[in-house]
């Protein structure tokens, strides 16, 4: 009986929640939507020419590009190079993003406030800059060309969006409940892998997908590094553009943007169904 | 084990425990004592920084304890670590595990001691029909009103059956309506399991209605210690009398020979007084219920106590109407009047509070000392 009036109170607040965005707000969403898609819409099309050349709207269809993309050595080279990388950056990036988002939630100390700014700085530098910066130091290190160079200054660059990701999610997480755990029986350990870790994988989910997706896709720094012998995806299909207009390249590029839509739907993917469970 | 190990053998007992905190040159709690019987609903109750949430963080074992010990069963448990003191915990947020179904908070605990599939599931469908969420088993906690939550979180510290439940505020985010409810819950579930019940709160009312006894903290100190009626009935300090209910309080100086308590021009008769409050400053603090309010002097009983006020408010609050008075030095005070019988004065005009010694309490002023001048009303 009283069950029934808690609910009935909360629910004028929900109706009023579900209750839609007005017209002009739509109206903004939509074409903010459209300029955001508006390359992929015609990339893809494009992707599946028959011509030649670059063609949009496209006259005819053929999957004739795909096959010259998964068909050619150099590409399918490009593309494990960068999917390599990306899998090791992702998994540096995550691990130290995770002890940072750790350390900048977890405790007080002087200049955390300015760690917290530091660490974002890599989004904030112009990438040339960024670049120029990793390609000096690179030299000198003799790690130009390497996968670990690579690797290094991909970890740089992503180590923000990790460190947003999981900051967000540990700071939604109450940790009243690692008492609570303690008191109902469970060490620090049961309490970490049964009750933390389950509330903060998602974001942390979702920082390794950043990660994975920024080394992807990032094409300054590697364009620095790079040497003959080890090209990420981008690269090759800048210095592709560079030599000649082959549709090949936008076959590439459909390839990538699918490949980063589904590793970015992931994460969410896992909240939505963590929710309805 | 000592000779006294039986006589202990059951309950709680704080011996001197003190808590201090570093950089702080004031202890949270200070050298505090207390026995708490096996079974009984104890309430710490205490303005916020009155050192009683230190208490009982002391108790489960989050906070670590600077001086004496608190024994359970007469072991002593003052250095285990809180999951091995076997204590539930209530907290004012819940502290649910968002992520875990009710059923699977509730079970959390016993799973924690390897309890047996078959036995866990038992045990959680009687906690949870224990707490009329039944029917809830499979929600997560964000999909539950606070009550239910908190009814839950009730579950959850009480399935492994622990010699004791602590809350800490348990009803402090709930708003009126569900306090009072889950009030009665509290109450029923103590009657139920014959636990020992620790509930830390700073609110009066739950902790005279829901308590066996109360402990009143100030200052990192226990004030008091009592049934609730004792309490209110008989304050042992002023700040018990003024934390407790409201009262109406007569500063004056104490004379044990005479049996008096001299305010100004008045001679409060005092029954009974304390020998050590001879000679000092005391106030006879009166519960509003207590205080009786005539037309004049001539119908006031021989043995009672009376003085001249002004009524300066009239309030009904349903029940009764709330007077309020001054007193000639300035002195506020407040009775209470039946509904029924007509009102002596109205707000303005003077009246003639009387009351029977016997429902006064006279306790030592704040100041301790000889009478202040200042405090003593100038009589009427």
């Amino acid at each position: 009986m009283t069950e029934a009036t808690e609910t009935r109170e909360r629910e004028p607040v929900k109706a009023q929640r579900d209750g839609g965005i007005g017209w002009g707000l739509r109206t903004a969403v939509g074409l903010t939507a459209l300029l955001l898609i508006a390359p992929t819409v015609v990339v893809i099309p494009m992707s599946f020419s028959g011509a030649t050349t670059f063609e949009f709207p496209p006259k005819s269809w053929s999957l004739r590009w795909y096959k010259s993309f998964f068909g050619s050595e150099k590409w399918m080279y490009a593309l494990l190079t960068s999917v390599q990388i990306g899998l090791l950056v992702a998994v540096a990036a995550t691990i130290l993003g995770v002890a940072v988002a750790l350390g900048l939630t977890r405790s007080r100390f002087r200049g955390r406030g300015a760690v917290r700014q530091l660490m974002m700085a890599p989004m904030i530098m112009p990438g040339i800059v960024v670049a120029i910066a990793i390609y000096g130091v690179f030299i000198r290190w003799q790690l130009n060309g390497t996968a670990i160079g690579f690797v290094i200054a991909h970890t740089v660059l992503a180590l923000p969006f990790v460190v947003t990701a999981v900051s967000t999610s540990l700071a939604g997480y109450d940790r009243t409940q690692d008492i609570a755990a303690a008191t109902l029986g469970a060490t620090a350990w049961t309490t970490f892998f049964r009750i933390t870790v389950p509330q903060v994988l998602p974001g942390v989910l979702s920082g390794f997908a950043f990660a994975f997706v920024t080394s992807l896709d990032e094409v300054v720094v590697a364009l620095f590094l790079q040497t003959p012998d080890i090209q990420t995806l981008p690269v090759q299909m800048y210095n592709s553009i560079t030599l000649e207009i082959d549709p090949t390249i936008a076959a590439a590029s459909s390839v990538m943007v699918v490949a980063t839509t589904l590793v970015l739907l992931v994460p969410q993917l896992v909240r939505r169904e963590r929710r309805t469970r | 084990m000592n000779p006294n190990s039986q006589e202990a053998a059951r309950g709680i007992r704080i011996k001197g425990v003190s808590k201090l905190y570093t950089g702080t040159s004031h202890p949270a709690v200070d050298e505090v004592s207390l026995d708490i019987a096996d079974g009984e609903f104890m309430t710490f109750l205490g303005p916020s920084g009155s050192g009683k949430t230190t208490m009982l963080s002391m108790l489960a074992g989050f906070v670590s304890v600077s001086a004496g010990s608190i024994e359970i069963d007469g072991r002593d448990v003052s250095r285990l670590k809180p999951h091995k003191r076997d204590l539930g915990v209530v907290f004012q947020q819940y502290a649910l595990f968002p992520h875990l179904s009710v059923t699977k908070n509730v079970a959390f605990p016993l799973q924690q001691r390897k309890t047996p599939k078959a036995e866990i599931a038992r045990r959680v469908a009687e906690t949870l029909d224990l707490v009329h969420l039944g029917d809830y088993a499979d929600r997560l906690p964000g999909q539950l009103s606070g009550g239910q939550q908190q009814r839950v979180a009730l579950a959850r510290a009480v399935v492994y059956e622990p010699r004791a439940l602590l809350m800490d505020e348990p009803l402090g985010a709930l708003d009126k309506r569900l306090r009072d409810q889950l009030q009665r819950e509290i109450a029923r579930m103590h009657r139920e399991l014959g636990m020992t019940f620790i509930f830390v709160t700073h609110d009066q009312h739950e902790a005279l209605t829901l308590s066996d006894r109360i402990a009143v903290f100030n200052e990192g100190r226990i004030e008091q210690v009592g049934k609730p009626a004792d309490l209110y009935e008989r304050p042992e300090t002023l700040f018990v009398a003024e934390f407790l209910g409201e009262s109406t309080g007569f500063r004056g100086t104490v004379d044990k020979a005479a049996g008096i308590l001299r305010c100004g021009g008045h001679e409060l008769r005092a029954p009974r007084l304390d020998p050590e409050l001879d000679r000092c400053a005391g106030v006879a603090v009166v519960r509003p219920e207590r205080l009786k309010l005539h037309v004049d002097d001539t119908e006031v009983h021989a043995e009672h106590n009376h003085i001249g006020a002004t009524v300066t408010e009239i309030v009904y609050v349903g029940d009764r109407h709330q007077v309020g008075l001054r007193f000639a030095d300035g002195t506020k005070g407040l009775a209470s009047h039946p509904v029924g019988s007509p009102l002596p004065a109205m707000p303005g005009e003077g009246v003639t509070v009387s009351w029977d010694p016997r429902h006064q309490a006279i306790v030592r002023d704040h100041a301790g000392g000889p009478a202040a001048p200042a405090a003593v009303p100038a009589g009427a």
